[in-house]
């Protein structure tokens, strides 16, 4: 049985929202994965943004994800970026249900369980007053 | 006439300061300056034959401590991109002899980190423990599931560039090899599928390059090397969005594959193709990066870089060797921009034909390139003996 991914200790850098971002962030502090859709082509974008990916109109709408996904690309990082974080981490970027992408730390699992087509959920972690950190965990 | 404004352009002066892991006595202005004296002394030129500044931060003090004004100027920190942006001022009349250098010394202090330039803090990314190499595993990764790409090819690429640096002896790492793919493989793993001789290494440097009119290259003691064509792809920020193979727009070009249409454009500036290229400058901050590029650029085929890079083609004698001094795994890594600026100088000592190591015989078309798909851009140079 190998080691299971836990989320960072306190004392990893945090990150600073955005004008355009902000709502992501609330969020995150009530569970909710929020992504931003087009009212004039219906494209989603993210990450958060001032303009549509698809036809840069300023016409965005927040929806919530149902924060189901799967693993598009994956790495197990064994030399940390800063002696704040605790090795193994994995990063993964998830191809949510919804059709975006999004990065962030696999928790709950073996370290070596990760895989490309993993199926995952959302998970929330507060880490401070202001964030909550989004971090996936094996949806099953 | 020229073809292409840039066969206007040659680069007529190259230079490396001392390079090691650490440059006692030295800081990044003392280092550059180190450069650019010994850029100077290559080409027989003076400050007062200077007319064009592209070094970044040290644009300023160099005009100034040079007293050459009134001069271009250039405040990016230098790379390719650069580069061109010099070779278009020269070709448009806005100057005739532009000096572009860049050094870094005594910036990476905190030693239990990574280099602060692999880790620019930003929402998305900061409180996951990214960094250069773990975005750019994120591409490689992608591209083993696509395509079966094994450990054992990127080593090979690894390998191949470390005992390139290994031979050189102005490299860092100068005598630390003979590596074998098994070498690379049985360091320890820093982010999966990278292990430590996977990775690039940081160190500190400056270079220097001149470049001049096609007119007043002719006069200058030095062989003209040619610019044949260069362009750059941009697919946005580095290390803020996740780098996804598959990242596009309307366009349906992708991320995964970014030089590909500068390097499309450079081959029609200077009327050549892939075959043509005799030496392959690559940029090499992570040994897949090797394997993309060859697909890229139309080497070879989408998925087929694993097995093509194989069997010696890029080594030492090979169809098409890489990154001959040894790149930024063993030659160096001098920070943000110097160990990019370095795959051109390579490039043009590869055309003169003056590399004491890993000289390709009778070399006359060199394609230098920076960036990674991790990084979201790959910008690319063609240089050549002559122009069509």
């Amino acid at each position: 049985m190998s080691e299971i991914l836990q989320p960072q200790s306190p004392g990893i850098p945090l990150p600073v929202p955005t004008l355009f971002s902000q709502p992501y962030w609330d969020g995150c502090q009530i569970g909710e994965l929020r992504y931003q859709r087009c009212r004039d082509c219906g494209v989603i974008t993210m990450d958060p943004a001032p303009a549509c990916s698809a036809c840069f109109s300023p016409n965005l709408d927040w929806e919530v994800s149902t924060g189901l996904g799967e693993v598009y690309s994956w790495t197990t990082v064994w030399r940390p970026q800063t002696p704040a974080f605790t090795v193994p981490y994995v990063a993964v970027i998830v191809t949510l249900d919804e059709g975006f992408w999004l990065l962030a730390n696999l928790i709950n699992s073996p370290v070596d369980a990760v895989r490309v087509g993993m199926r995952v959920k959302t998970t929330f972690v507060e880490v401070s007053e202001e964030i909550t950190l989004p971090y996936f965990e094996p949806a099953d | 006439m020229a073809k292409h404004p840039f066969h206007d352009v040659a680069v007529v002066g190259i230079a490396n300061s001392e390079q090691a892991r650490v440059l006692e006595g030295h800081d990044s202005t003392t280092i550059t300056f180190q450069a650019v004296h010994r850029v100077l002394a290559d080409t027989g030129l003076t400050p007062s034959d200077i007319d064009g500044i592209a070094a970044g931060p040290f644009s300023g003090p160099l005009t100034y401590y040079m007293r050459n004004g009134p001069s271009w100027r250039h405040y990016m920190a230098p790379s390719i991109p650069t580069i061109l942006d010099a070779a278009s001022a020269i070709a448009t009349g806005q100057c005739h002899t532009v000096l572009v250098a860049h050094g870094s010394a005594g910036v990476y202090t905190e030693r239990a980190s990574t280099a602060p330039w692999t880790r620019p803090a930003h929402e998305f990314v900061v409180a996951y423990g990214m960094f250069t190499a773990a975005e750019f595993a994120l591409i490689a990764q992608r591209h083993m599931h696509m395509h079966g790409t094994t450990p054992e090819q990127l080593a090979t690429v690894a390998a191949t560039i470390r005992n390139n640096g290994h031979a050189h002896p102005d490299a860092v790492y100068h005598g630390r090899g003979p590596f074998t793919p098994d070498d690379i493989l049985a360091s320890r793993m820093v982010a999966d599928p990278f292990h430590l001789l996977d990775c690039a290494m940081t160190s500190e440097g400056a270079c220097a390059l001149i470049l001049t009119t096609r007119e007043r290259a002719q006069d200058l003691p030095t062989k003209p090397v040619y610019i044949l064509g260069g362009a750059c792809d941009s697919f946005g920020p580095s290390y803020q969005h996740p780098p996804a193979w598959d990242l596009a727009g309307p366009s349906g070009r992708n991320n995964g594959y970014t030089g590909r249409w500068a390097a499309q454009k450079s081959f029609a500036m200077g009327e050549l193709g892939p075959t043509e290229v005799d030496v392959c400058e690559f940029y090499d901050p992570f040994s897949f990066e090797i394997i993309r590029q060859f697909e890229a650029y139309g080497f070879c085929e989408e998925g087929e870089g694993g097995e093509f890079i194989m069997d010696g083609r890029i080594g030492p004698g090979g169809q098409y060797p890489v990154t001959t001094d040894g790149g930024t795994m063993s030659f160096s890594h001098g920070g943000a921009a110097v160990q990019q600026l370095q795959r051109v100088i390579r490039g043009v000592e590869q055309l003169r034909g003056t590399c004491a190591t890993a000289q390709v015989p009778d070399a006359q078309v060199a394609m230098c390139s920076n960036g990674g798909a991790g990084a979201l851009f790959t910008d690319v140079m063609l240089l050549g003996t002559e122009t069509p």
